[in-house]
C-alpha cells in the first residue's frame, strides 16, 4: 500500500505535471532532446542592439510571439506557455485548475520603450513632470499592468482558474525553487489538494545585461556563445542571461493516487538559509550554502547518502562554481565523490527568477528518463574542483533522488531534493 | 487558547507622522491629529513624506548606508524597530533561526540618468543604441542592489542578521496581505517559531507615483480624507512615505522568552475578486466571512486607499454593516502599498493592546464605544487583490 504521509506525518507532494519553455525550445520534448545531445541554447543577441555592450550573447527565448513585446509580455507568455503543459499533462480542466497559483518571476519595471513613448506625448519640464501628466492623461491600462508586479500572476491566475490570492516572488536566483517550496508547503499544511507553481523570466533587456555586466557577472565569451557557460572549468567566467520558464503541478500523493494521475516523481524536501554576508557575493565559508543542503536533507528524511545525483546551481562565474564545490564537499563528506552533479546552465545559461523551477522540471525528468544531463564545455577543468560532472556527455543512470541547488542574489538560498518514487 | 497561537511581539512603524508603535499610537489615538502633507515638491499631487530619521540608529555601519537607497534604508530602519520592540534584536540566536516574509515592489532608478536619457533622445533616431550608450557609462553598478526587490531583504539579513529564511513577494498590496497570512500559516502549522514580516514604500521618486498615475489613480488638487475624495479631480489615492514590520511568534515560543505579547492574530483572508465582473462586493463580503468578523461592534482598521472604485466598493460594505466603525489611516498617513496590510494589522494590534479605540480620523467616521476584544484589519487593493485579519485581545 502506498504510504500518503512522510517521516514527518506530511503529506507527501507529487508532481503530476511538468511543463518547460528555454532557449532551447518549448516543451519537454524539444527540451530533453537539446539537452541530452548537449546542445547550447546559447547565441549571439538580436533582440536589441549590441553596440558599446561587453557581452553580446544570451540564451534569449526568441521564437514566441511576445519576445519582441517586453520582459512582462513575454514573461506572461513564458509562463502561460509552460503552465498550459504543465495542467494538461496533469489532466486538469485547462481554465478550471483548481489550486493555488505560486509564481516566481522577475521584478518588473516600466518598459524603455514605454518610458520614450510618454516622453515623446507631451513638452513639459522636467522629464519627470511630463512622464506623468501624459501618462494620466493617456492612462493605458497595458502600460499600468506592465508596470505593475502583480499583473503577471493575476493574469494566470484568470487563465488557469487558479484559487485565491496569487502570490509573486522573488528570491534572485532562487526564486524558481522558492515558488516549489510554496507550493509544496501549502499541500503539506493540508490548504490545498493541488498547486501550481511557475517559475518564469523574459528580462533579458539590454538594461539587465548592462547591469549584470557592471557588477562583472557577465561571461564575455562572445566570439563562441555556445562555448560560454563553462561551470567547474578553469577558465569560466561569469554566466550567461537567459530566459525560460518552468511550471509544475504538485499535488498531494494522495489526491493523485485516488484520481489515477500518472506520478512523475515528487518533491520530498525542501531547505532554505539566508546569507548575511554581503549583497552580491556568498560568504566565505559557505555556511548558508551548506546550511540549506542540510535543511533539505532534513526535510526531506535523507542523510547525507541519500542523493542520487545533484543538479547544480552551476552559473559558471568563478566565486559560485568554488563555493558550490566547498559546500557540498562539506556536507556529503567523501559521497561527493560518487555523486554525479551537471549543471544544466552549461546549456540554457542562467534563466535567473526561473532557474530553480526549470533545473527542478530538468531534474524530474532526469530520474524519469535514467539519463543524466552532462555539463557541456568542460574541457579545461579547475583542478580545485574535484567533481564528477558529467563531462560534455550525457550518462545512463538510476536516479532515485535529486539534490536541486539555487543560490541567489541577496544571499537567499533554496535547495530542493526530489525522488522518483514515494519512499 | 493555543501554544500554536500567532502572537504579535514586535512593532515596527514609520510614517509622515514619526517612528515607532508608541508614537503612532499616542498620535493617532488623540483627537485632531492632522496630516503631514507635502502639496509642493510632487504638485499637482500631495503626498505624505518621510519624518527625519537617523538611520545610523537601526543601520550602524555608513557603508550599509550607502549600499542602499531610501526604500531600502526604510524598509531596513523598519525592520530594525521591530526587531528592537520585539527584544530579538542584536540576539544572535534568535536571529539566525528566525523566518521573514518581506512585502516589496522595487527600489528606486536613477532619475537624472533616466532623463538624460530622454532628453537625449530628441537628437537620435537610434534609441536602442543611445541606451546602450547612456546605460554603461552612467548607471552606478550598486544601484541595480538598491532597485531589486528582493534586495530589501537581503538588507536586513546583512544589517539585523536575520537570516532564518528569506522570501519576498511583489505584487502592491496584496504582497502584503499574502506576506502576513502565509508567516502565520507557518507558525501554525509549527514550521516554524518565529518570524519578521512586513514592507515599505517610499513615494518620493516620480516613478513611484507613475507606478500609481499610467492608470490615473492618484488624487489631484486640494487634499481630502481617504472617504471624501469621491468625485475630487484625479483617482483618489494620496500616497506616503512609511513602513510596517511585525515580529510574529508562537504563544508558546514568546512566553517561554517572557516577551510582552501586544495581541493575537486570528485568521486571515486574502482574495482575488474579478473586479471587472463586479466581483469585489461580494468579495470583501466573503472575507468577513471567512475571518467570522464578530456581530456585535466592530472597530475596523481599514487600508482603503481612496481609489474611487474600489474605496466606494468598501465603504459600502461597511456602511451595511452598521455595527462596524471603520478608521481608514491613510487619511494620516498616505497610501503605504505593499506596507499597506502590515500597517492596518499593527494599528489593529496597539488598540487592542490599549483597550481603546481610535477617534474618527474624519468627519464622516462614527464614533466606537463598543468591545475592543478583536479588531479587524483590512486592506482592499487599489486595483486588485484583497484581504483581511482580526486581531484579538491575547488573553
Amino acid at each position: 500500500m502506498t504510504k500518503f504521509t512522510d517521516h514527518l506525518g506530511r503529506p507527501v507532494v507529487a508532481v503530476t505535471g511538468i511543463g518547460v519553455v528555454t532557449s532551447l525550445g518549448v516543451g519537454k520534448k524539444d527540451n530533453w532532446e537539446a539537452l541530452t545531445a548537449g546542445r547550447s541554447g546559447i547565441h549571439p543577441i538580436t533582440r536589441f542592439p549590441v553596440d558599446q555592450l561587453n557581452t553580446r550573447i544570451a540564451g534569449t527565448v526568441d521564437f514566441l510571439a511576445s519576445s519582441s513585446k517586453g520582459a512582462s509580455a513575454l514573461t506572461y507568455e513564458l509562463a502561460e506557455t509552460a503552465a498550459g503543459e504543465a495542467i494538461t499533462e496533469a489532466g486538469f480542466t485547462i481554465d478550471d485548475f483548481g489550486g493555488p497559483l505560486f509564481l516566481a518571476s522577475p521584478p518588473v519595471e516600466l518598459d524603455w520603450h514605454d518610458r520614450l513613448a510618454l516622453y515623446k506625448g507631451g513638452d513639459r519640464e522636467p522629464a519627470s513632470d511630463r512622464l506623468l501628466e501624459v501618462a494620466r492623461n493617456l492612462n493605458s491600462l497595458e502600460m499600468f499592468d506592465s508596470a505593475q508586479f502583480a499583473s503577471i500572476a493575476d493574469r494566470l491566475a484568470d487563465r488557469f482558474g487558479a484559487t485565491g490570492l496569487p502570490i509573486t516572488l522573488s528570491t534572485a536566483c532562487a526564486s524558481g525553487a522558492t515558488a516549489i517550496q510554496l507550493g509544496v508547503e501549502a499541500i503539506r499544511r493540508g490548504e490545498a489538494q493541488r498547486a501550481l507553481s511557475i517559475g518564469a523570466d523574459g528580462s533579458a533587456t539590454a538594461e539587465a545585461l548592462i547591469r549584470f555586466s557592471l557588477l562583472s557577472a557577465l561571461s564575455t565569451s562572445n566570439d563562441a556563445p555556445e562555448k560560454a557557460s563553462k561551470p567547474f572549468s578553469k577558465d569560466r567566467d561569469g554566466f550567461v542571461l537567459a530566459e525560460g520558464s518552468a511550471a509544475l503541478v504538485l499535488e498531494s500523493l494522495e489526491s493523485a493516487t485516488a484520481r489515477g494521475a500518472t506520478v512523475l516523481g515528487i518533491i520530498q524536501g525542501c531547505g532554505e538559509k539566508a546569507d548575511d554576508f554581503h549583497r552580491t557575493r556568498s560568504k566565505p565559508d559557505g555556511s548558508p550554502a551548506i546550511a540549506a543542503v542540510r535543511a533539505a536533507l532534513a526535510d526531506a528524511g535523507l542523510g547525507e547518502d541519500g542523493i542520487d545525483y545533484i543538479n547544480a546551481h552551476g552559473t559558471s562565474t568563478p566565486e559560485n562554481d568554488k563555493m558550490e564545490h566547498m559546500s557540498l564537499s562539506t556536507v556529503f563528506g567523501e559521497h561527493i565523490n560518487r555523486i554525479p552533479i551537471s549543471s544544466n546552465k552549461s546549456m540554457i545559461g542562467h534563466t535567473l527568477s526561473a532557474a530553480g523551477a526549470i533545473e527542478a522540471a530538468f531534474s524530474l525528468m532526469t530520474m524519469r528518463e535514467g539519463v543524466i544531463p552532462p555539463t557541456i564545455n568542460y574541457d579545461n577543468p579547475d583542478p580545485a574542483i574535484a567533481l564528477d560532472v558529467v563531462p560534455n556527455v550525457k550518462r545512463e543512470a538510476s536516479v532515485r533522488t535529486v539534490l536541486s541547488n539555487s543560490f541567489g542574489f541577496g544571499g537567499q538560498n533554496t535547495c530542493l531534493v526530489m525522488a522518483r518514487e514515494p519512499v | 487558547m493555543s501554544a500554536r497561537d500567532v502572537v504579535i511581539t514586535g512593532i515596527g512603524l514609520v510614517s509622515s507622522l514619526g517612528e515607532g508603535a508608541d508614537t503612532h499610537w499616542q498620535k493617532l489615538s488623540a483627537s485632531g491629529t492632522k496630516p503631514v502633507i507635502d502639496a509642493e515638491r510632487f504638485a499637482p499631487y500631495t503626498i505624505h513624506p518621510l519624518p527625519e530619521i537617523d538611520w545610523s540608529l537601526q543601520i550602524a555601519k555608513r557603508g550599509d548606508q550607502r549600499q542602499m537607497e531610501t526604500w531600502q534604508r526604510l524598509g531596513t530602519y523598519v525592520a530594525g524597530l521591530a526587531l528592537t520592540d520585539a527584544g530579538i534584536k542584536d540576539n544572535e540566536d534568535l536571529c539566525a533561526t528566525m523566518d521573514m516574509v518581506v512585502a516589496a515592489g522595487g527600489g528606486e532608478r536613477d532619475v537624472a540618468v533616466d532623463s538624460d536619457i530622454l532628453a537625449a533622445s530628441v537628437q537620435r533616431d537610434d534609441f536602442d543604441v543611445l541606451l546602450n550608450e547612456k546605460l554603461t557609462t552612467e548607471l552606478r553598478p550598486t544601484l541595480f542592489l538598491a532597485q531589486l526587490s528582493n534586495l530589501l531583504a537581503g538588507n536586513i539579513s546583512i544589517v539585523h542578521k536575520v537570516t532564518g529564511s528569506s522570501r519576498t513577494f511583489m505584487g502592491e498590496e496584496g504582497a502584503g496581505v499574502s506576506a502576513i497570512e502565509t508567516a502565520a500559516a507557518r507558525i501554525r502549522s509549527g514550521q516554524s517559531t518565529h518570524m519578521l514580516v512586513g514592507g515599505a514604500f517610499q513615494t518620493e521618486h516620480p516613478d513611484m507615483l507613475l507606478g500609481y498615475e499610467l492608470a490615473g489613480y492618484l488624487h489631484r488638487g486640494e487634499w481630502k480624507p481617504v472617504w471624501q475624495r469621491q468625485g475630487a479631480e484625479g483617482g483618489g489615492i494620496v500616497s506616503g512615505s512609511g513602513g510596517a514590520f511585525l515580529v510574529l511568534e508562537s504563544r508558546e515560543h514568546a512566553k517561554k522568552r517572557g516577551q510582552r505579547i501586544y495581541a493575537t492574530l486570528g485568521p486571515v483572508a486574502s482574495g482575488r475578486a474579478r473586479r471587472g465582473k463586479d466581483e469585489l462586493a461580494a468579495g470583501i463580503g466573503k472575507l468577513l466571512d471567512t475571518i467570522d468578523a464578530p456581530e456585535n461592534g466592530l472597530l475596523a482598521i481599514s487600508g482603503a486607499s481612496g481609489a474611487h472604485k474600489a474605496t466606494a466598493t468598501e465603504k459600502a460594505v461597511i456602511d451595511a454593516r452598521t455595527d462596524i466603525a471603520a478608521r481608514a489611516f491613510s487619511t494620516l498617513t498616505g497610501h503605504l502599498k505593499e506596507a499597506q496590510f502590515p500597517f492596518a494589522v499593527a494599528l489593529a494590534a496597539l488598540a487592542v493592546a490599549n483597550s481603546a479605540a481610535y477617534p474618527p480620523f474624519e468627519a464622516g467616521e462614527k464614533a466606537f464605544d463598543g468591545p475592543l476584544k478583536s479588531v479587524l484589519a483590512t486592506t482592499i487593493g487599489y486595483h486588485h487583490f484583497e484581504g483581511m485579519a482580526l486581531v484579538s485581545a491575547s488573553d
